[in-house]
């Protein structure tokens, strides 16, 4: 399925997602947009490990249980970090980052 | 050009524009939906790289569980016609400058890097293995990042579920103090 494909290119790929992540983690105000940037940036990581695993270590499934549990551990992330951002809305009523810079009232 | 470069251009193209729409796109919930576009490519570019369990986890996990979660959340905190007000302009250069410098930094670095493949033959990645390798406690078991993992989604639940929950006007301890 991969023939003609180099690992290059996938590599190149999760590099642009990456910094795209990068991009809106520093430029988005709002709480939850924050958290999808940084679903991209994880997703982008897991594409890495999957191709290395495929193509320079096929007969292991070190990248690919790695990626597994990343899946798992930014699920748990979104969880949490969703709880804490309804609390936060219901205590400020809004979720933009500059608005709320008081952690105890 | 094969069937599956043209697959992969096309996973590529789709997962760049939609990333880049994610987090620009000045409405939240179309970013949202934006965001299960990159997802569910990237499920694709896993089925091209033969990892099928991979993308089922992908789709289902990531595409079905997160970005519901991510949507009800924003419909429980903004309305759903609110605009983003533009970030400001130094901060849009500022961060551009250094996302671009840093993703040309690791292209360079990536092209100029001789990646040797091994020459042992691949291995088909069946459940049965995954499976075997999840519960096993020899070399290649991971069952220790299993149990681990297994820790630390109970806490995330519990810890979600503390956190999200509504306290009351006044709570037992609290009453018995001003008494």
């Amino acid at each position: 399925m991969n023939a003609g494909i180099p690992l290059e290119y996938f590599l190149i790929l999760a590099t642009i997602m990456f910094f795209v992540g990068i991009y809106g983690f520093l430029t988005r105000r709002n709480l939850i947009t924050i958290l999808m940037s940084v679903e991209l940036i994880l997703n982008s990581v897991n594409i890495n490990f999957l191709a290395f695993n495929r193509f320079l270590f096929p007969h292991k499934l070190e990248g690919f249980f790695f990626s597994l549990f990343v899946i798992a551990v930014a699920a748990s992330e979104a969880a949490v970090a969703i709880a804490i951002i309804i609390n936060i809305y219901r205590r400020f009523t809004t979720i933009n980052v500059e608005d709320v810079n008081e952690m105890k009232f | 050009m094969g069937s599956n470069q043209i697959m992969f251009i096309l996973f590529s193209v789709m997962i760049v524009v939609f990333s880049i729409l994610t987090v620009t796109s000045r409405r939240i919930l179309r970013a949202a939906t934006f965001l299960l576009f990159v997802l569910v490519s990237t499920s694709g570019l896993y089925f091209m790289l033969n990892y099928q369990f991979m993308a089922a986890v992908q789709l289902t996990l990531y595409a079905g569980g997160i970005v519901v979660l991510i949507i009800f959340s924003i419909l429980l905190t903004s309305h759903i016609n609110q605009k983003f007000e533009e970030p400001g302009n130094k901060k849009i250069i500022f961060s551009a400058i250094a996302s671009i410098t840093g993703a040309l930094l690791s292209i360079l670095t990536i092209l100029d890097f001789k990646f040797s493949a091994t020459t042992q033959a691949a291995q088909e990645v069946n459940m049965r293995l995954i499976g075997k390798s999840l519960m096993s406690v020899e070399y290649d078991g991971y069952i220790l990042p299993f149990e681990v993992i297994s820790i630390l989604l109970l806490a995330a639940m519990i810890a979600s579920i503390v956190v999200a929950k509504k306290s009351g006007p006044r709570t037992d301890t609290q009453t018995l103090k001003q008494e």
